[in-house]
């Protein structure tokens, strides 16, 4: 009977799942998969730099100086003769880092403090959001560049504080999403078969909350990014021996007049980078929503 | 000549899936001084077929194919844009579903009911206004003097669907389009509106084109019926007809699919399974307002083995009754015992042995099911947690669940969003009788899905609880349902039992003023009896 | 609607009062004194400097007292220039910040606007394509890297325009605003497409088509109002980030406004210049939030009422 019943149920018609459909959908969008492979791509790159850069990172040839692209150096070399190519590998390490890092600060802390203030409700609910409320009103660009200036240009600083900043919006996202999957009969219908609230968390929440996470996740990315540039042109952010794109391009805008490779290479691997993040982005929340689903 | 002769309509929705023949071919003619009634289930097509003509789809992803729809004689499909937009508002206008989207909220709804007036007429402004003002009191709108300036938000929804009414009616158009315009309402709203409707045709003796889901609803006004299916008419003719002599199939199914007649209450000892006393549900408000006191001080019975009806209009407090009974809302004040047990005062491993006693079947099968969970992992789910079927036996068990409910067993990998309103409604009935309840709330378990399919379910729902010898609280907006399923009903008004008593009792006794004004409510009243 | 603002009035003097004190603050705490660096200082000219900016007095009574500078309207003097103080660089900087924002604000709404709502008309047609992918371009293209590029075409390579300056050539406005403005058009572009989209597929917007009102009426007087309070409501961050990247468009374009004294105090350490400036920079900013809301919350007559009531 038992081994007739299992046969049965593995013969059965396999269902396509949220996530599949949405899968579907992303790969037909072309500029979300461009943007994800450029991603990849770029991640890969910068995890092997020390292995794959053309020159060390210290590698100077006054002599040398700037000099256009070139067969020996593809992207040129700066003022200092440096490969910029190189350069721009190890900027990106950098940069990117940034944005994943403090983007992961900012998810860490948001989602558990919306999820908590929306799944308790009531009174902690109304404090929680208060307080994010309260921060929110602050103007933190002017806070960070406060920061920045105060306790000296510290990268593991630079991941506190965007993440700081970024964390608001997500608990907002992550709470509007708790709150409202709890009203949703499906939510009830497990507390009524009994279901310890870990388990309603784990199997009925955050799997539908996963969505608008993951899209937001995705765009917080970028303006990280830009944030961190920001800064680093400032001459607020990331300080030399360091580099990163923020901080190439403000040297490249220096020297622009004579030297525009030195500005306009960096800028295209941050701008690059930006684009296909956002794409991504944008794709996945197509992709991912839900009420988009065939019903 | 008719006032509106369609013939062989066809319209199709292209899109990537592919394309889409939403009506096939149809043809029927409006008469002035006639209320035309469409009649079909979602995806029937009666509103695209309505809409397609007055140029109101959006093209693409819609396209009309073929036919002609002649309004006095001049075909509405050849018009240009232009042309149909003098057309519309002004010689057709329509009335929609849901009144409290269809008013624009960011405007006065003065401004709004004089618009048609000013954009088709070139009155002045005053004359405008004063003309409103004397449709605003035709429809029923008290004071309309100091209500003028108000936003939609501060109607009720038949206030605001009086408005609509008024806004159509505003440049005295020779047909108008209602779409399924009570639906959305209150049962003691909706005859008010169908009046209104009625009376306003009349005295202006023009045309009307009544589209609904629900036969009953047009029972008491149409005078002519089409039947839609599928994007095609099945049949057609005179009200008499439809009601009495209906050839197609389908049309009797819609006929059979009205719940009819009184259940027999159950005979024999009667002993209580849960007791409901003094039962207070209140929602705080904030600080400074008053609790919304959703249930206030409920006292019955449900004995053993009895389907118990729970009737009243949105806000009697209906919903909250059940879910105070189950636990998923905080109790006020007062007991509910169940077996002996206050379940009010139980915590942790006591409620949750509890909870596989009692189950709820929700309204919306869209809601009540978690998107990402397959058919199997939603039911396995009570099975495991009670302990009812262990890791190698679960299958088994979820299959004759399946088998139970009427679902296919190959369905079984298959996730919510993959199935119609209908089979999902089953899905979260065998949830439901996983643990094997001995007790089940049904909160409006049909009123989401179609007619032919809720009756389906009813009988699914009929059969399973005797098969599994349920004890039920069966909560519905529908008195027709309820007086067909229940063994007594209880009728709510703002929180309080108004009347209890068994079907017969109430329908042909009612004492109290309330319960009589539900019963004069119920839509085509004569085909029920 | 007056308690609303009154309301929302007092939720910000906590705000304010918050950035004040976490200003002055931080400031304090900062590692190596004001005059640390400065090696030759005699020890008596420093105790003579300290008491000048109060610094020999406790630290709480340093906060009272600057709260009371501050509640005269006086910001404090600097540090690194005897004589100037905050209130002076704030009143020459000011008037050229709130130009250039103003601008940028003009450019922002009115290009991001028009696009966004012209794309929403024909959504997934090329008039929704061309403006969005713009829009996706000002997003992706920061103003470090934007305002720098436009020198070097307008700039130098064509000669158009001036690169640097403010009000000194006809002309040199606007490449700095358009470099400031660009991204917000950007960002005002996508929420006023999507705002508009949302509103177009509402139940009234069908109501009135079905009067026989022409599309531009149906846009015009019914959507547009609702479509666009997610952009009013935006103003308010917009600010803020403009006056950000006020820092760094006043310094690629040489601009004698308040982000670059703030970017040049930051650099010298000029603790009051920064703490002056963060305080007055921050309360513009609070209050502008607060002007956005309460706009956004007016355009909503539900959210009107609701205030009104209560």
């Amino acid at each position: 009977m038992t081994t007739e019943v299992i046969t049965d149920i593995t013969e059965a018609e396999q269902g396509s799942s949220l996530w599949h459909d949405a899968w579907l959908r992303l790969r037909k969008n072309k500029l979300a998969l461009f943007g994800g492979i450029t991603l990849i791509l770029f991640v890969i790159i910068a995890i092997l730099t020390p292995w794959i850069a053309p020159y060390s990172y210290e590698t100077q040839n006054l002599d040398l100086g700037a000099t256009p692209p070139s067969a020996a150096h593809w992207l040129g070399t700066d003022i200092f003769g440096r490969d910029l190519l190189t350069q721009i590998m190890y900027g990106g390490r950098i940069s990117l880092a940034v944005g994943f890092v403090a983007t992961s600060v900012a998810l860490i802390i948001g989602i558990s403090w919306g999820a908590v203030a929306g799944y308790v409700g009531g009174r902690v609910d109304a404090a929680m959001m208060r307080f994010v409320d309260i921060l929110y009103a602050l103007p933190f660009m002017i806070f960070i560049v406060l920061l920045m200036v105060v306790f000296g240009r510290n990268i593991l600083l630079l991941f506190l504080a965007i993440g700081a900043v970024e964390w608001l919006t997500m608990a907002r996202i992550m709470r509007s999403q708790v709150q409202q999957l709890r009203q949703q009969e499906f939510v009830e219908a497990a507390i009524s078969l009994g279901l310890p609230p870990s388990t309603i968390i784990r199997r009925h929440l955050i799997p539908n909350a996963l969505g608008p996470i993951i899209v937001y996740t995705t765009l917080t990315i970028p303006s990280v990014m830009l944030l961190e540039a920001f800064l680093s042109f400032l001459g607020l952010g990331i300080q030399p021996p360091q580099t990163s794109w923020g901080l190439l391009i403000s040297y490249g805008a220096e020297t622009m007049e004579e030297f525009p490779w030195l500005l306009i290479f960096p800028g295209l691997a941050l701008t690059l980078t930006l684009f296909s993040l956002n794409f991504l982005g944008d794709g996945l929340r197509d992709a991912l929503d839900v009420r988009r689903s065939k019903d | 000549m008719a006032l509106l002769e369609v013939n062989n309509l066809q319209v199709s929705f292209v899109t990537r899936m592919g394309t889409n023949r939403a009506v096939d071919g149809i043809s029927f003619s409006v008469e002035t001084g006639k209320i035309t009634a469409i009649i079909g289930e979602s995806g029937s097509g009666k509103s695209v077929a309505c809409y397609s003509m007055l140029g109101l789809i959006p093209q693409p992803p819609g396209r009309i194919d073929g036919g002609e729809a002649l309004f006095e004689g001049r075909d509405l499909l050849q018009m240009s844009e232009a042309q149909l937009r003098e057309i519309r508002g002004r010689d057709v206008a329509m009335i929609f579903q849901d009144p409290m989207t269809c008013l624009n909220p960011y405007m006065t709804i003065g401004k709004q009911l004089m618009e048609p007036l000013l954009y088709h007429k070139h009155v002045s402004k005053e004359q405008a206004k004063n003309r409103a003002l004397e449709l605003l009191e035709e429809v029923g709108i008290r004071d309309p003097e100091s209500t003028f300036e108000n936003f939609p938000h501060q109607f009720s929804g038949g206030m605001r669907q009086r408005v609509m009414i008024a806004m159509a009616l505003i440049n005295e158009p020779k047909l108008l389009i209602a779409d399924e315009p009570t639906t959305a309402l209150d049962v003691t709203i909706q005859a008010q509106i169908l009046k209104l409707i009625a009376d306003l045709q009349t005295k202006r003796d023009i045309g009307v084109i009544f589209i609904s889901h629900d036969l009953a609803v047009v029972a008491d006004i149409a005078d002519q019926i089409i039947v839609m299916q599928q994007g095609k008419v099945v049949e057609g003719g005179d009200s008499q007809h439809i009601f009495h002599n209906a050839e197609h199939p389908y049309t009797r199914k819609l006929l059979a699919a009205i719940p009819a007649g009184s259940k027999t209450p159950m005979a024999g000892e009667t002993r209580p399974l849960i007791q409901v006393r003094e039962l207070c549900t209140w929602f705080e408000q904030g600080r400074h307002k008053e609790p919304v006191k959703a249930v206030n001080d409920v006292s019955f019975d449900i004995n053993r083995g009895e389907v118990l009806g729970l009737v009243g209009e949105s806000g009697s407090g209906k919903s909250t009754i059940g879910r105070s009974i189950l636990r998923l809302v905080h109790v006020t004040s007062g007991s509910v015992t169940f077996d002996g047990t206050d379940v009010t005062r139980l915590e942790g491993g006591d409620l949750k042995n509890f909870r596989s006693r009692m189950q709820m079947i929700f309204q919306d099968p869209f809601a009540s099911l978690n998107p990402r969970m397959t058919v199997f992992d939603t039911l396995a789910e009570p099975l495991l947690l009670h302990g009812i079927e262990n890791r190698k036996t679960v299958a088994s068990g979820v299959l004759k669940l399946m088998d139970d409910v009427g679902l296919a067993r190959n369905f079984v990998r298959k996730y919510p969003h993959e199935f119609s309103g209908g089979q999902r409604q089953r899905i979260a009935i065998g949830r439901a009788l996983a643990t094997h309840p001995e007790f089940v709330v049904a909160d409006e378990p049909v009123s989401a899905l179609d007619v032919t399919i809720q009756a389906q379910i009813l009988d699914l729902m009929q059969g399973l609880s005797r098969e599994y010898g349920l004890t039920m609280l069966f909560v519905s907006h529908d008195l027709a349902v309820v007086r067909h399923l229940a063994d007594r009903i209880l009728v709510l008004y703002k929180g309080e039992v108004v009347e209890q008593g068994t079907g017969d009792d109430l329908f042909e006794r009612p004492q109290q003023e309330y319960t009589r004004q539900l019963l004069q409510s119920i839509p085509g009243r004569a085909l029920i009896a | 609607m007056w308690r609303f603002i009154g309301y929302r009035l007092l939720q910000a003097i906590p705000v304010i009062l918050a950035v004040i004190t976490v200003t002055f603050f931080l400031v304090r705490i900062a590692p190596g004194g004001p005059f640390d660096s400065e090696k030759a200082v005699m020890p008596e000219v420093k105790a003579a400097l300290e008491a000048q900016y109060r610094l020999d007095q406790p630290l709480f009574s340093q906060y009272t007292a600057y709260l009371g500078d501050l509640a005269r309207g006086e910001f404090g003097p600097s540090f690194k220039y005897p004589g100037r103080s905050v209130n002076e660089l704030i009143g020459a900087g000011l008037p050229v910040t709130a130009e250039l924002g103003f601008y940028a604000l003009l450019v922002a709404v009115v290009i991001g606007g028009l696009a966004g709502v012209i794309a929403s008309l024909k959504p997934n047609t090329a008039q929704d394509y061309i403006p969005m992918t713009a829009a996706m371009i000002g997003i992706c293209m920061p103003s470090f890297l934007l305002g720098p590029l436009l020198v070097l075409v307008f700039g130098i390579h064509l000669d158009w325009l001036p690169v640097s300056g403010w009000g000194d050539i006809p002309g040199d406005k606007l490449l700095p605003s358009i470099t400031l403005g660009s991204a917000y058009a950007a960002y005002i572009a996508r929420l006023s497409r999507a705002g508009m989209l949302e509103v177009m597929s509402q139940d009234y917007i069908r109501t009135a088509r079905a009067k026989g009102l022409p599309e531009w009426q149906v846009v015009t007087r019914h959507a547009l109002r609702g479509g666009l309070i997610p952009v009013v409501a935006f103003l308010g961050p917009a600010f803020a980030g403009l006056l950000a990247g006020s820092f760094v468009v006043e310094t690629i374009f040489q601009i004698p406004g308040l982000g670059r004294f703030y970017v040049q105090a930051a650099f010298n350490r000029d603790y009051t210049m920064i703490l002056g400036t963060t305080v007055f920079l921050s309360t513009l900013i609070v209050l502008f939030n607060l002007l956005s809301d309460i706009l956004a919350a007016w355009m909503n007559p539900r959210l009107r009422a609701q205030f009104g009531e209560q």
